[in-house]
């Protein structure tokens, strides 16, 4: 027998819906972009957390600074790469709250790379979130620290070069040997299966920021179908070709 | 009777932090004034009062985490010295353009450039015009004592929230590192998140209750319109300040034909420069702005009619005098005395280029 | 038993990125040719019979605009 749709539209066949944590406003972001998707796996773990009431959130420069617009918590705007110094003030200041960052490659591992760095090695009790695609967004797809070799850009417009650019920084690498982090993962959102474990980072992560553990940080690796040039289908191919394997996905830190 | 202790101006800025009842003090160490923090951890306000304090990476790092904790409804200052000053413009940017209170002091040494670590007032321009980027202001405080330094705290505190408005106190080496008496104030309570909730709940991140939409601390506004509405809306609490806020104080200015003005480490100076005319029977006599911005505009055009000369006496290559210049319009001769890179100017040396320009 | 399922789509919000339609383990979904109001092609289920209410595209849609319900046959 076939079911009529009509008859499986019913508040009581519900499996999923928009999570009330997130608000109604509709992002400006490109079609297909990630920070879509990251923002919504995080309002979600502050949904199941019940957690809304004592969550802040900061704001980077980038594609993401009006984050604030879609995720119904307390927000601040911080200045380009300087979110992990307000984390680390707001965490010390008012410990009872879950304090995270969501920060880009530019702001995370360009310019903000000192903040990111000892807020880390400081062990400081927030979640970091970091979305890397590999290229600046807003300012219309300049070359990121993260930028892949050979990887065209407007400012790489013959592909980044290390004898003039240097290398794609592996900026998660390096957080992972800092002491102060107790978890340090890279996930990515193209599938369900990847946005599924991405949230159960998400989760950890945040757990981990009210047990004194130290930071944790999480890596998304992104697509950015505009500054790629490339269609949002076939940005996630070119990203699992061609980001995974410089930056493979898994736990590089869990403790 | 309150408690008098002998400080230097350093420990009493540490001091009046903690008695104020400020949540969070973030610094980075430079000379002049590395006491500030130094003097804090070894109070420990964190087992009385439950302030936190903490050594940043960096200027930066500091003046940003001011930005996290301001954000937050809580009392937090930084403190610096000229080259970090610099590095904190863009915060300081930041924190005026959305709107939130803090206190940063800037003990003042001499430049341009790494320059040198003795006493100038060469970031004057610097404070009072902005000094980062933007149509913004800042309140600043010119503290002259030990005693100051040590008020002057609680007092940016009072402003800082009264106006949502970052306070610096302007100060130099000269006071940091002078040690005086300072008397203590009773140590006044910290807020308490249930207070901070019921007076900052509008706009600080204080956690998004069912019971209001959420704040949201930024100073983006890409809307050409929404941006100059917050201009002029921050503009308008400038010329509030400037209405009420300004403070001095005057030495024998009564009858006084001649005046100078000067602030900070430089109006001691200037006291004695005062005496010294006074008794060669030279009707000299002092202004000394406690705020810089909002300036005493007002006391000095009033005193105009009396006037022969104004001599503006700076640790610096002249800045103030273009503020008091500003004020008289023209009506009254105004020159400039000062000096540099560290080098301090006697009471006589004043008063020898006061009677150079004025009284030949 | 076989779970059988059905979604809907804001499709003001839908900004027609294919994203849900390539994470479609049973080719429910397409984009319609009619576009919304913001020029988008939007994602529609075009093939009702074989949805099965399994999430994924709800999961990876960037702009959350798809609603997932599913009974059990």
């Amino acid at each position: 027998m076939i079911m009529d749709v009509k008859d499986i539209i019913k508040p009581e066949n519900l499996v999923y819906k928009k999570n009330k944590v997130l608000t109604n406003n509709v992002m400006h972001y490109c079609p297909g972009c990630s920070h879509g998707t990251v923002h919504k796996l995080i309002a979600e773990v502050i949904d199941e957390m019940g957690i809304q009431d004592k969550t802040i959130g900061i704001s980077p420069v980038g594609c993401a600074v009006f984050a604030y617009n879609y995720v119904d918590i307390d927000w601040q705007q911080a200045a380009h790469g300087r979110a992990p110094a307000l984390a680390t003030a707001i965490k010390r200041l008012c410990p009872d709250k879950y304090v995270f960052t969501y920060q880009g490659d530019g702001d995370l591992a360009s310019i903000g790379t000192a903040e990111i760095m000892h807020a880390c090695n400081r062990g400081e009790n927030i979640v970091v979130i970091f979305i890397n695609n590999a290229i600046y967004g807003m300012t219309g797809g300049q070359m990121a620290p993260t930028t892949l070799l050979g990887m065209v850009t407007s400012t790489t417009p013959y592909g980044r070069q290390a004898d003039l650019n240097g290398y794609p920084l592996k900026i998660t690498e390096l957080i992972a040997q800092l002491e102060g982090t107790c978890y340090v993962t890279r996930q990515s959102v193209q599938n369900a299966a990847a946005a599924r474990k991405t949230k159960k980072a998400l989760r950890k992560a945040f757990e981990n920021s009210n047990q004194s553990k130290g930071t944790s940080f999480v890596e998304v690796v992104s697509s950015c179908g505009s500054g790629w040039k490339l269609s949002p289908v076939q940005a996630n191919i070119w990203m699992e070709e061609n980001m995974f394997p410089y930056y493979p996905l898994g736990d590089l830190k869990d403790r | 009777m309150a408690e008098k202790v002998l400080k230097k101006g350093n420990e009493g800025i540490a001091l009046g932090a903690i008695h104020c009842g400020c949540d969070g003090y973030f610094g980075y160490p430079i000379t002049p004034q590395s006491e500030v923090m130094e003097t804090l951890m070894e109070e420990k306000p964190w087992e009385t009062t439950g302030m936190v304090v903490l050594q940043a990476e960096s200027e930066i790092a500091s003046i940003n985490m001011v930005h996290g904790g301001a954000c937050c409804g809580k009392k937090v200052m930084t403190s610096s010295s000229s080259p970090g000053l610099s590095l904190m413009c863009e915060g300081l940017s930041y924190l005026a353009a959305s709107e939130l209170p803090c206190v940063v002091v800037n003990v003042v040494r001499g430049g341009p450039g790494l320059g040198t670590i003795q006493p100038s007032q060469g970031d004057y321009y610097q404070a009072v015009k902005g000094g980062g980027h933007g149509d913004y202001k800042t309140i600043v405080l010119a503290p002259f004592s030990a005693q100051e330094m040590y008020d002057f705290v609680g007092l940016g505190f009072d402003l800082a929230f009264k106006y949502r408005i970052p306070v610096m106190m302007l100060t130099d080496g000269m006071i940091g590192q002078m040690m005086e008496k300072v008397e203590l104030r009773p140590q006044q309570a910290r807020l308490s998140d249930q207070e901070i909730v019921s007076r900052y709940g509008s706009w600080a991140t204080t956690g998004k209750t069912s019971d209001r939409p959420k704040n949201a601390v930024t100073s983006l506004a890409l809307e050409s319109k929404v941006h100059e509405a917050l201009n002029f809306k921050l503009q308008a609490k400038y010329a509030e300040i400037t209405e009420h806020e300004v403070r001095f104080e005057t030495l024998a200015c009564e009858d006084a034909e001649y005046l100078l003005v000067a602030y900070g480490s430089v109006a001691r100076i200037c006291e004695s420069a005062v005496e010294a005319a006074r008794a060669q029977g030279i009707k000299l006599g002092l202004l000394r702005p406690i705020t810089l911005f909002p300036f005493p505009n007002v006391e000095i055009q009033r005193m105009i009619p009396q006037l022969k000369g104004i001599l503006s006496v700076e640790l610096s290559a002249g800045q103030m005098v273009d503020d008091i210049r500003l004020a008289v319009e023209g009506k009254v001769p105004v020159h400039f005395y000062g000096r540099l890179g560290g080098m301090i100017p006697s009471p006589q040396e004043v008063l020898e280029a006061c009677k150079a320009h004025y009284i030949k | 038993m076989a779970l059988k399922g059905a979604i809907t789509v804001d499709t003001e919000k839908c900004k027609g990125c294919s994203v849900c339609v390539v994470n479609c383990p049973t080719k429910t979904i397409a984009l319609a040719k009619e576009v919304n109001n913001k020029g988008y092609n939007y994602a529609y289920m075009a093939n009702p019979d074989t949805c099965t209410g399994c999430t994924n595209c709800a999961v990876v849609c960037p702009d959350t605009c798809i609603t997932v319900y599913r009974v059990k046959t």
